[in-house]
């Protein structure tokens, strides 16, 4: 493959044609800040965060869109791309509220973190801010249009990963915004084709998208991430669970093997039965019409005792067995085994297939 | 064919329908029956004469006669005077601006003097909706030549050397966009029309395609060939019903014509044309919006490269002209590049048309070629300032232009002349402001239009102009503050180099020009509080002390 070399403040570096300058200059360790570009998604080059300085090119180009070649010069710090990005962020921060102090996402919100590396404040510009309503009807997450710098990403996830097209960007200039079809909530199903995966969410650099169950419940850098697999369907999707204080307060993606980042409903908000009241935390069995607390040893031994006898009586090709798309593939292996090799009957099946 | 006596052509562009041609049209033609003269006279209707200030116009040919201003009730004089008895009807003749004088003949209009007709060549002078006249005046003549002896290299060629540059605003070289085109792979290709016609006071390409569409439907084929497509389409402004009613019968015509479609003039070259109207977005006359518009997707601009010569209309190589290039292209092809590059400029050739707007005794359309003095065409062609006021400055480009100050009028228009003065050629805007123009007020005016037209893609487009117009707002309401000059060149500076777009590149444009050529103006707002112009309401103390 075709490579170019070209020189990135001051440093060389070879990569393949048709590397974006953006990419070229991770490669040696600069990093350029972003605001619109994600390496899943196609790149809109919208937010004008990442401009770069190339002399003999017209303007500060937006380096994730710009291709790198042969003997380029680029400056990703010069005074004047300094210059443009505070003033980039001073105006998306004089259309932002300044909630910082109670806002989910501080600690990790990208317009907070570039706010705080390039010394920029509120109130450089002074004029109208939009004062939507909070959208919070719906059980899974809220949106907070304020918040919104625009960026578009939740639009391209919604269309790219998820494939479902649920919002897109109505009205022009100033007012423009994300919605879903006819500006109607998400949750109004005639007009909203929102499945609340929640991936919109993932990929919101900012507050403007929010887990709801989380609100409230522990600052981003209080929370401990446990790394573990959606245990809903054999898919097996890789998370985070998010913990506080020895309780599950909710789910974030995190870069999964088989997933990535996309989740569905149920993995990302469907955690809720954890430390739910109703749990079920040790077997039951009935005595007398009633269900009775009862320990493993119990419970196993009995269905033992039970499935043996059924044994003796009937044979083998009376018992069914019926597995859960919620095991893992492991189970279900020993599942089989053990219906196959132990109780000796082919009558097991697996509940994918009803 | 029917030989008259007398053909009377109704300008039927949009202005004059606007101002009641239609009933003039009827009344005439009631005349005409009256007197029994149906068998010696016709009754054309035609495009935009270009003079849309002084409609509804009639013109009577043979003499070439032009009434101005003529209302339903002026057609039984002109009938039974003019067509009957041959006497010209004096008081409704145009008279000179400075004289007084009534000028009888179309030809001797001085505002026509010094203009050369290309591109606008048909346009008021047949019936757009008439095939015929159109191939009488060489129409599809340039088709059929190349179509039966040129290559689609010696095409491009031919166009390269005519020197002609895009007309939409950006002046690219015309002959270069097709040559990339003709050399981008793709089994399949796009010939697109942008007749996006959208800065205020604009509408050359609004006239082409309601006088003239015939011609652009001509260079179309003659690009597809060029370039190797068989699809085109012509994407027009919802806001222009006209031209899509007159376009959509040209294509029809075409093809019952054997000029569209399969198989063209049996030579083997097929191709198809199609119109996409659009919703009413100014952004859409940025190229990649458009395809963004005509796929049916939200028109917002996409970055570039990939140019559409390269990965266009669904990917595929496209390639993009302007309504007025394309017009210009027949005449190239039939006259030869070098009858075209004769005119004009070194790197500006040709011709240009110009819309002619605002303080000025003759507004209009004009068609000039590049290089002319800005003096000759506000003074020789428009007469000069409206009730001979001072002239301030012209406005070139509109919304993405700048200002031409007074002191500069002798500026060669053309693309690097005007360039250098910090603005640009555009479209074809020259909007004239005189001495009681208050240029904050106007460029005002512009920011409030680049806020409402911004797709909201981009960042410093969506926010930064959003702020600019708040800041002029402000200075015109007499609440502007020291630091609004150095906000507003930040603004200006920051939008400029990184908005995504050209047109939010050049939105604040305006601003710049004014704070170059007229910052005593803008400080006397914030510092004294005081318009000069005596404009911006909220600075007028009293009606005697503003006197």
């Amino acid at each position: 493959m075709a490579e170019v070399t070209l020189t990135i403040d001051g440093v060389q570096v070879t990569v393949p044609k048709s590397t974006t300058v953006l990419d070229a200059a991770e490669n040696v360790g600069i990093i350029i800040p972003t605001l619109c570009y994600d390496p899943e998604l196609s790149k809109p080059g919208a937010c004008r965060m990442c401009v770069v300085e190339i002399p003999g090119m017209r303007n500060l180009p937006a380096s994730c869109v710009t291709e790198a070649a042969d003997g380029m010069v680029v400056y990703t710090a010069s005074p004047a791309v300094i210059k443009a990005r505070k003033t980039n962020l001073e105006l998306l921060l004089a259309n932002h509220p300044a909630d910082c102090l109670n806002c989910h996402k501080s600690g990790e919100c990208r317009l907070q973190q570039y706010a705080y590396n390039y010394g920029v404040d509120f109130g450089a510009f002074a004029g109208e801010k939009h004062r939507y309503p909070i959208e919070d009807d719906n059980p899974f997450l809220v949106r907070d249009l304020n918040k919104c710098i625009m960026c578009g990403k939740c639009v391209q996830a919604c269309e790219e990963i998820q494939a479902n097209s649920a919002i897109s960007v109505a009205y022009r200039g100033f007012d423009a915004k994300v919605t879903p079809a006819m500006d109607y909530p998400l949750s109004t199903t005639e007009y909203s084709n929102c499945v609340f995966c929640g991936n919109c969410v993932a990929v919101c650099p900012t507050g403007a998208l929010t887990e709801k169950q989380m609100l409230g419940k522990g600052r981003r850098w209080e929370v401990e991430k446990v790394r573990t697999t959606c245990p809903y369907c054999g898919v097996g999707c890789t998370f985070d669970l998010n913990v506080m204080n020895g309780k599950v307060i909710g789910v974030t993606s995190t870069d999964g093997d088989v997933n990535g980042r996309a989740l569905c409903v149920k993995g990302r908000f469907g955690a809720g039965f954890i430390h739910h009241p109703d749990r079920l935390k040790t077997p039951l069995i009935k005595e007398n019409g009633a269900f009775m607390e009862a320990t493993w040893d119990e419970a196993i031994s009995l269905v033992a005792e039970k499935l043996v006898g059924l044994k003796k009586k009937y044979g083998p090709d009376a018992i069914g067995v019926l597995s859960s798309a919620r095991c893992t593939n492991e189970e279900n292996y020993l599942m089989s085994k053990f219906t196959r090799a132990v109780i000796g009957t082919n009558n097991i099946d697996h509940c994918a297939r009803l | 064919m029917r030989c008259y006596r007398a053909h009377v052509l109704v300008c039927a562009g949009s202005a004059c329908v606007t101002l009641g041609c239609h009933p003039v049209k009827e009344a005439i033609l009631e005349g005409i029956k009256r007197h029994r003269l149906e068998e010696e006279i016709k009754v054309v209707e035609t495009g935009c004469m270009g003079f849309c200030e002084q409609g509804p116009l009639i013109v009577v040919y043979p003499e070439g006669v032009m009434y101005c201003r003529v209302q339903a009730e002026d057609a039984a004089v002109i009938v039974s005077e003019h067509l009957l008895k041959g006497r010209v009807v004096e008081r409704l003749l145009y008279r000179d601006t400075d004289t007084n004088k009534p000028i009888p003949f179309m030809k001797d209009q001085p505002s026509l003097s010094k203009q050369i007709k290309v591109a606008m060549r048909n346009a008021g002078f047949i019936n757009p909706e008439d095939i015929e006249e159109y191939i009488a005046n060489e129409g599809y003549f340039a088709l059929a030549k190349v179509l039966s002896g040129m290559s689609p290299e010696a095409v491009i060629n031919e166009i390269k050397d005519s020197g002609l540059r895009g007309r939409g605003g950006a002046g690219f070289l015309t002959g270069s966009k097709w040559e990339f085109t003709n050399k981008a792979q793709g089994a399949q290709k796009y010939v697109v029309c942008n007749g996006d016609e959208g800065v205020p006071g604009v509408f050359m390409d609004r006239s082409i395609l309601e006088g003239d569409p015939h011609s652009v439907i001509e260079a179309m084929a003659i690009a597809g060939y060029a370039i190797g497509a068989d699809q085109g389409y012509v994407y027009v402004r919802a806001e222009y019903p006209l031209a899509v009613e007159k376009l959509r019968h040209a294509i029809n015509q075409a093809r019952e014509y054997g000029f569209l479609g399969y198989n063209i003039l049996g030579t083997g070259f097929s191709f198809e044309l199609n119109i996409r109207v659009g919703a009413g977005a100014f952004v859409c006359g940025e190229e990649t919006a458009l395809l963004a518009s005509i796929e049916g997707r939200r028109g917002t601009p996409k970055p570039r490269p990939p140019f559409p010569a390269n990965k266009g209309l669904w990917g595929a190589p496209t390639l993009i002209n302007n309504v007025e290039t394309l017009a210009s292209i027949p005449p190239i092809i039939l006259k030869g590049s070098d009858w075209y590059a004769s005119m004009g400029t070194e790197k500006s050739k040709g011709t240009k048309v110009f819309a002619l707007t605002g303080r000025i005794k003759r507004p209009g359309l004009i068609e000039v070629p590049m290089g002319m003095p800005l003096r000759e065409i506000i003074y020789d062609i428009g007469g000069g300032v409206l009730n001979n006021k001072k002239l301030k400055a012209v406005l070139a480009g509109g919304p993405v232009g700048g200002f031409i100050p007074a002191d500069y009028l002798d500026v060669s228009m053309d693309y690097e002349s005007v360039a250098e003065l910090g603005t640009l050629i555009g479209s074809g805007s020259l909007s004239v402001i005189d001495e009681d123009t208050c240029v904050v007020d106007l460029v005002k005016f512009f920011m409030e239009f680049s806020c409402e037209e911004s797709c909201g893609k981009c960042t410093p487009c969506r926010e930064g102009l959003k702020r600019m117009l708040e800041i002029l707002t402000r200075v015109t309401e007499g609440k502007g503050q020291e630091r609004d000059i150095e906000d507003l060149e930040r603004l200006s500076d920051f939008i400029k180099n990184t908005a995504l777009c050209g047109l939010g590149q050049a939105a604040p444009s305006p601003v710049l020009s004014m704070l170059r050529y007229f910052r005593p103006e803008f400080e006397a707002h914030i510092r004294d509080k005081h318009c000069p112009a005596s404009v911006c309401a909220a600075l007028l103390d009293s009606p005697c002390q503003s006197a």
